[in-house]
């Protein structure tokens, strides 16, 4: 018997089990098949699909995702494979005897172009009014065969009503091609559930459960399945004409904060390569937009950093000095907006151990109109807060009712990068050509430490550069070459690491408020975890439920998307393995860069205490304007 | 719903679930005990049985929707399914079914105000040597003429 | 009511046979003699794929695994196909026999009847036949006395959907999935039910193994034609005086059949059901085998006063409905080949876009991701080309113009 878990995606969407030799140079090991007339040697169990991708064969594919398991329902990428009756998926069937394989006959040419009509036919819209105009799977398909009428007619109405219900994913099923990348996505990648197909025949849908609207299901508007639809199904609910009005508005001072992953993304929606980071173009345009101010979301990561570190500490102190049992350990981040909301609905019990520090967009949201508005003697009721992410899940985190502690909505709009992209381009600007500038102060420095936070694993460095050197009072480096504390990083789902404290300093004073001294870690080893993607969010939350390893850990980072923010919901599209792992080593460049990657050495942090929140982090100013609630949602949709 | 109700048909999900088992491939069966109980299977026992077999609610929604013999909106207490593929057809389905709704006032594809039948077409019975032929719960009829059929509808509580 | 009307007469399955004597003989053979003797018959599934069910048992018998099932597809769906009711409430020991055979021979503990929803009314009747043969310790533990042979079967009944009849949906539906076909390879004989190596077979291929088992697979390829051993139950249905099932041997001739059955002034003859394909009486010489016109035991008779179009159009809103919606050429496929009727219908209709549209059946039939997308444009395809007078000529009573 199968376990439960590995059922819960239908078994046909399953990839195929065909055990690969270790050494595929044993006996066994290859197969080698005839792919258009030439012989070619493959690992047993390879697929055509990346046979013929490995020789430079294109075959058009739709319902193919790198990041999902095989669907095979599209039937785009049929071949010939001698011998057989029918048309086989290449997707989908796996090399295990010598085939002659023929990728462009007359047969597989008519099938794909009779399917791409079919698609057609019941695709509603046109091309010009939709965002994912040329960045469709389905338009370029169309172009690669040469499409210039329809064929099988063209659907006149739409079907559907387009759900515009959530603050983040808009759904549009007069788009849908059915190709359930989205499902896969909802369902097996993410293990949220909220899309599945329902109905049968012509009559089957993408759906929510007994057809809701998004905002009142248990979407936690992650924006994975806008990431991998191919098609304009799914986007993102896109604030760009209300920002557009704010910045032609001479009342208005329109401040943007910028997140560190889509400078380290932007450019793909130019047509670089991925992997350039383009902060100084960036800026540059944003000030071309007609931004008023250019900020830095760094900075409020590492003010994150000092707010969510503190608070670990204190946590730790609390619980196990004063054995205070309403203490919950392991704190759990709280800057991914789409896991809070999963734990929320998923695991309400343990809401008490997110970090109740906000995200540093709320963070920065809160600042901008109350420190930002008193120095620079601004209305904050003037001030619309424009908050660039890599996320479409930030887009809800704006909108929850408690975020107005500067007294009003703390920030506006949740922007995404492609949006942005859409903004530049809008203005005419051709952002690599930008010239480089640097962010506005007093929120434009930031160190690496709070870049990082891009990447998974790159809050919980953060954390440790800033914990390490204020409990032993040395320098992170002595412990961790080059300050790279390498444990935490990576794209394995569920990363896990032991840190040893073998000795302490003096208590800092930024600190001495809270703690009397270190003597209580001395000799302690810090456990703590990093996990990206919430279906591996659900494996840890489950061990931690059943007192497993994790239950024991201090501190885990959580990030609902994966490969971090890097891989959000609002990237650019396609976001795959190589993309993010590009996206990543951008990052980690830049911060490798800079001279300030820890962020209690972040001087405008220091001040924002020194001037602000005198009390130091997690006092109660701190708690006011920097820290945040959370709502027990439960999973039952009434 | 009742909280006395929504105990009631979690209940009564435990008690199938002891009989087909928790996992996944007990699920078509737990949702024919409910559907054949409550003629539908409500919000509230979807989601039951989604946390019950710990999957998604919107996976049974999927699999409820697929299946025309299981339903999300409550149904006649009565299920009248009549036979439309073409052996029936030819042998005069289509008298029969105006004649069944001449009868109870009521169009195919819906229920009866009282509540007392629901009306459907289905696809082939496999009793086209007997045609026409319909299935009242889980009772078949054959070579019915409308007269016929309306006879046994009658006779029906 | 249910039961066939027609008189029980047939060469093989209709033969005489005493209930439990397939697993008698079986379990004092070997299981290689057991195998052997169904390779000797030839014997082919008998749900309309034809593939040989000794390579399909030995496939599964060969297979090393934790558990293996063995499954019975009384998801008898297919238009004009009511063979299996027949077998089931007639002739149930035939067919539960075999599964005990088959639990033997494979290896297998698990036996599973999948039911289609519709016969739920013939549930309570198997059950209570399960119990007894319980009772007679033809099922259970060590059946028969055989140490260490255990074996049971259980009714999975269906919920309404024609596609659970293609192997690999029914297993889907059996893990509590939608009834939507997977990808193959693996087959189920080697990734199955639960991931495990699975045999699906036909309720009258499991009947004819009952009798292959006790008689010899010699005695079995007697009947029929060389490539086609044995015999067929044949569902009647339609224009004729004698609907039922029948049992002939393969080879017969479909005109031969008509006069059996006592069918007059036959138009048209729809072998193999909605998914088959159309004869017209030019090809009432054709002869029902897998190598001539194939079936899973579907026959519909239509006389002379019979509108073709709309006989195609009542196949045609079948599929469309019962398509699991999965793929894309089966989807909308199907939607446009019955626009296509409908544009006939109404005498909207240019020769060209028809042209097209038997071409996109054609993809189709190649390119669907399972059995219903692949046969579903056959009628279509057939009925046009063979019955153009009527349809588009106004020849012979048709209608549209």
């Amino acid at each position: 018997m199968h376990k439960k878990e590995e059922l819960r995606a239908p078994v046909s969407q399953k990839p195929h089990v065909v055990e690969k030799p270790e050494n595929i140079d044993t006996i066994g090991g290859t197969v080698t098949l005839e792919l258009n007339e030439k012989k070619v040697t493959v690992p047993l169990g390879t697929t055509i699909l990346d046979a013929c991708k490995e020789n430079n064969i294109h075959i058009p594919t739709l319902c193919h995702h790198e990041d999902l398991c095989v669907a095979g329902v599209c039937r785009l990428c049929v071949v010939e494979v001698e011998g057989m009756r029918t048309l086989q998926a290449s997707c989908a069937y796996p090399i295990t005897s010598p085939i002659k394989v023929h990728t462009s006959t007359p047969m597989v040419r008519q099938a794909r172009k009779h399917i791409i009509d079919l698609l057609i036919s019941e695709h509603y819209g046109e091309c010009y009014s939709c965002f994912r105009n040329n960045n469709c799977e389905l338009q370029s398909l169309a172009k690669e065969y040469g499409v210039d009428h329809y064929n099988f007619g063209h659907i006149e109405k739409p079907r559907y009503e387009v759900d515009k219900s959530s603050y983040s994913v808009i759904r549009d099923m007069d788009k849908c091609v059915l190709c359930k990348r989205c499902v896969r996505t909802c369902i097996d990648l993410q293990e949220v559930g909220v899309l599945e197909a329902v109905g049968r025949g012509d009559q089957t849908r993408i759906s929510t459960f007994l057809d809701k609207p998004l905002a009142d299901v248990v979407c936690i508007n992650c924006g994975q399945c806008i990431n991998r639809c191919p098609t304009g199904a799914l986007r993102a609910n896109d604030p760009r004409d209300e920002i557009w009005e704010a910045i032609d508005d001479p009342k208005k001072h329109v401040i943007i904060q910028t997140a560190p992953s889509p400078r380290a993304a932007i450019g793909e929606e130019f047509g670089q390569e991925p992997g350039l980071s383009y902060t100084k173009e960036m800026t540059t345009a944003l000030r071309r937009i007609g931004f008023d101010k250019v900020f830095d979301t760094n900075f409020t990561a590492d003010l994150t950093i000092m707010e969510e570190g503190t608070e670990l500490i204190l946590r730790l102190y609390k619980a196990l000095v004063e054995k205070d049992n309403s203490v919950k350990v392991p704190q759990f981040t709280s800057c991914s907006p789409g896991w809070v909301k999963y734990l929320e609905h998923f695991y309400p019990e343990y809401i008490d151990n997110l970090s109740s520090a906000k995200s540093p967009q709320q963070m920065f949201g809160a600042l901008i109109k109350t420190y930002y508005a008193e120095k620079n003697g601004i209305n904050p009721e003037d001030i619309v807060s424009v908050a660039l992410m890599p996320c479409s899940a930030k887009k809800f985190e704006c909108n929850r009712p408690e975020m107005h502690d500067s007294g009003f909505k703390d920030v506006d709009y949740g922007l995404t990068t492609r949006e942005l992209a859409q903004m530049i381009k809008e203005a005419g600007i051709f952002l690599p050509e930008m010239p480089k500038s640097n962010f506005d102060n007093p929120f434009g420095e930031a160190s690496g430490a709070g870049l990082i936070f891009g990447a998974t694993g790159g809050v919980m460095e953060a954390a440790i550069r800033t914990v390490y050197e204020l409990i032993t009072g040395k320098n992170v480096e002595d412990f961790f070459e080059n300050m790279n504390v390498t444990p935490v990083r990576g794209f394995e789902g569920v990363k896990y690491a032991e840190l040893p404290i073998t000795e302490v300093g003096p208590v800092p004073d930024i600190l001495k408020p809270l703690v009397p001294n270190w003597d209580w870690v001395k000799g302690a080893t810090l456990k703590v975890a990093v996990v990206h993607g919430t279906a591996n969010a659900k494996k840890v939350m489950e061990d931690i439920k059943a007192g497993g390893k994790f239950s024991e850990c201090h501190f885990i980072e959580f990030m609902a998307c994966p490969g971090g923010c890097l891989g959000g919901g609002g990237q650019p599209i396609p976001t795959n393995k190589e993309i993010r792992a590009k996206r990543a080593q951008a990052i980690y460049n830049e911060d490798e860069s800079l001279t300030l990657r820890k962020s209690h050495m972040n001087e405008n942090v220091l001040r924002l205490y020194e001037e602000f929140l005198p009390e130091g982090p997690c006092s109660h100013k701190s708690h006011k304007l920097l820290h945040t609630h959370y709502t027990e949602r439960g999973k039952y949709i009434a | 719903m009742l909280v006395l109700e929504k105990n009631a048909i979690t209940e009564e999900i435990e008690e199938s679930i002891k009989l087909h088992g928790n996992n996944r491939s007990a699920l078509i069966p737990i949702l024919q005990d409910i559907q054949r109980k409550h003629s539908h299977i409500s919000d509230f026992a979807q989601q039951e049985v989604a946390r019950l077999l710990d999957i998604h609610p919107v996976e049974v929604y999927s699999v409820v929707s697929f299946y025309a013999f299981l339903n999300t909106k409550p149904k006649g207490r009565n299920i009248v399914r009549l036979c439309q593929t073409i052996t029936c057809d030819l042998q005069g389905k289509a008298a029969i079914a105006k004649a069944i709704e001449r009868e109870l006032n009521c169009k195919f594809g819906e229920t009866t105000q009282d509540k007392k039948f629901s009306l459907e077409f289905a696809n082939c019975l496999g009793m086209c040597d007997q045609g026409p032929a319909m299935i009242v719960n889980d009772k078949v009829y054959s070579h019915l003429t409308p007269e016929k059929a309306v006879q046994i509808l009658s006779n029906i509580k | 009511m249910t039961t066939n009307k027609q008189k029980r007469e047939g060469a093989v399955i209709f033969s005489e046979y005493e209930r439990g004597s397939a697993i008698k003989k079986a379990l004092s053979m070997g299981r290689d003699d057991i195998l052997f003797e169904l390779r000797e018959s030839k014997l082919k599934g008998r749900g309309g794929a034809g593939f040989p069910t000794s390579t399909k048992w030995m496939l599964v018998a060969a297979a090393k695994a934790e558990e293996k099932y063995l499954i019975c597809n009384a998801d008898e769906g297919e238009p004009g196909t009511f063979k299996d009711r027949v077998l089931l409430l007639e002739y149930p020991e035939l067919v539960f026999d075999a599964m005990v055979v088959g639990g033997y021979t494979l290896g297998a503990k698990h036996g599973v009847v999948y039911l289609r929803g519709e016969y739920e009314y013939m549930k309570k009747s198997l059950e209570d036949y399960l119990e007894a043969m319980r009772k007679d310790n033809l099922l259970g533990n060590n059946i028969l006395g055989k140490e260490g042979f255990n074996f049971d079967i259980s009714i999975f009944l269906g919920s309404g959907a024609y596609v659970c009849g293609e192997e690999t949906a029914l297993i889907e539906s059996m893990e509590g999935q939608r009834g939507e076909a997977r990808n193959k390879p693996p087959y189920p004989v080697n990734t199955g039910f639960m991931g495990m190596p699975t045999a699906v077979n036909n309720v009258e291929t499991l009947a004819a193994v009952s009798h292959i088992v006790v008689k010899s697979g010699a005695w079995f390829k007697q009947h029929g034609t060389d490539k086609s051993t044995g015999s067929k139950l044949l569902s009647i249905s339609g224009d004729c005086k004698k609907p039922g099932v029948y049992e002939l041997p393969w080879g017969t001739k479909i005109s031969e059949l008509l006069e059996l059955v006592g069918a007059e002034n036959t138009k048209a003859v729809q072998v193999g059901g909605a998914s088959g394909i159309c004869l017209s009486r030019s090809e009432f010489d054709r002869t029902l085998a897998y190598e001539d016109a194939a079936t899973g035991g579907s026959i519909m008779i239509f006389n002379e006063n019979r509108d073709m179009l709309k006989v195609l159009k009542n196949f045609m809103e079948f599929f469309v409905e019962e398509s699991c919606g999965q793929c894309t050429p089966c989807r909308i496929g199907n939607v446009k080949l019955l626009e296509g009727i409908e544009m006939i219908e109404r005498g909207e209709y240019t020769f060209s876009y028809i042209k097209k549209l038997k071409d996109l059946g054609n993809t189709m039939k190649v390119a669907s991701k399972c059995g219903l997308g692949q046969s579903s444009p056959n009628s279509f395809i057939s009925i046009l080309d063979n019955f153009s007078d009527e349809i588009f000529n106004n020849v012979n009573g048709g209608s549209h113009a």
